[in-house]
């Protein structure tokens, strides 16, 4: 299974959703596809995206937030689990897509390769409710359904190959990223305030 | 050592007063009485983290939100958030108001805690974090309320220093 085939299937999923993701391979798939006002890139600060995340969740309770996180970036941040199953936040889908490498950064094994470190198993020891994993396309695409339609903090562990885009690079200055998220988020609060006005 | 009721009432008043409704913090001793008016304050939300370099993750995720928010966590902390603080924060240009326990400097008995100590300020320079300390319970509040209102117009990280002096009594 490819990790840009699973974005691909839930691409249009994703539109009505905040998106988080870890930098390189993950962002780049996601970007290529179009880029969208409600994706935020985080390009470093490896491990960071699902607690942005989780301020996100906890925050806006009326929106639907979705990490798109990976072995390597998960592994450097393994609390994450621990903090975001303390508070629990119904509203957050965290895909860590594990392909046991270190793609962006050269493509050394991570602690996942072989199945030796299992990370739906560490999820489900932090106190994750709602944890799939899932390797093929079906499975995912079902997994990642089941995540968006149901409330409860959901982590899908999928396991990809370790291939990424043959290319790196944005019309977006990182800045100008959050800018506009932040923007984007703070008009469908108005609009939503309108609306139920 | 003891804690000051008082002062960390001081400093919790000051962090309402500047509108503030959300902390994100990692538990320490000069924090305790602070955390524990977080907890019991209906109108705020605490979150505590693992570790502190998490709760740069929070902290900007809360401000894309809207959230008026800030951080708790001691010196030691700062340093294990650096990574955070710098391609996060600094990188994306997400202000971040830090409240730090500055223990390990003049007057600390514990030895573990003085090379932290020792090395924060010159680490905040490093940086470029404009910072400043608190050390008076009178003047806390619009110090507090000053770091937040600088942190968001320079989007910058803004450290305001808690000293021996106003934490503990």
């Amino acid at each position: 299974m490819k990790r840009a085939k699973c974005i691909e299937a839930i691409y249009p999923e994703l539109q009505d959703k905040l998106v988080v993701t870890i930098m390189g391979a993950c962002a780049q798939e996601l970007y290529d596809l179009g880029h969208c006002e409600n994706f935020f890139y985080l390009q470093h600060a490896m491990g960071l995206a699902s607690s942005i995340g989780l301020g996100l969740a906890l925050n806006l309770p009326q929106e639907k937030v979705v990490v798109l996180d990976g072995d390597g970036s998960v592994l450097m941040n393994l609390g994450t689990l621990t903090t975001i199953a303390r508070y629990n936040p119904p509203n957050l889908v965290h895909i860590i897509f594990d392909n046991g490498s270190l793609l962006s950064t050269g493509g050394f094994a991570s602690h996942t390769t072989s199945g030796i470190t299992d990370l739906a198993a560490i999820a489900r020891g932090a106190g994750v409710q709602n944890v799939a994993a899932v390797s093929t396309p079906m499975d995912f695409i079902a997994a990642a359904a089941d995540a968006f339609e149901n409330d409860g903090y959901s982590v899908i562990v999928a396991k990809v190959e370790a291939t990424g885009p043959d290319h790196f690079g944005m019309d977006l200055k990182l800045p100008e990223n959050a800018f506009r998220f932040e923007r984007y988020i703070k008009e469908r609060k108005q609009m939503r305030t309108k609306l139920h006005n | 050592m003891t804690v000051s009721r008082d002062n960390s009432l001081a400093v919790y008043q000051g962090i309402k007063d500047a509108g503030i409704r959300f902390i994100t913090a990692l538990p320490e001793t000069w924090l305790v009485y602070l955390l524990q008016l977080a907890e019991d304050d209906p109108d705020m939300t605490l979150i505590e983290v693992a570790k502190e370099e998490e709760a740069i993750g929070i902290a900007a995720g809360a401000h894309f939100a809207g959230q008026p928010n800030l951080l708790l966590m001691q010196n030691h902390g700062f340093l294990a958030a650096i990574n955070g603080i710098v391609s996060l924060a600094m990188l994306y240009r997400v202000p971040l108001c830090m409240l730090i326990a500055h223990r390990g400097h003049m007057g600390e008995p514990y030895p573990w805690h003085t090379q932290g100590g020792i090395v924060t300020e010159p680490v905040l320079r490093a940086l470029n974090i404009p910072f400043d300390y608190a050390r008076d319970h009178q003047t806390v509040a619009r110090q507090i309320k000053e770091a937040y209102t600088y942190s968001l117009s320079s989007l910058s990280p803004v450290a305001l220093m808690l000293s021996r002096d106003l934490m503990e009594d």
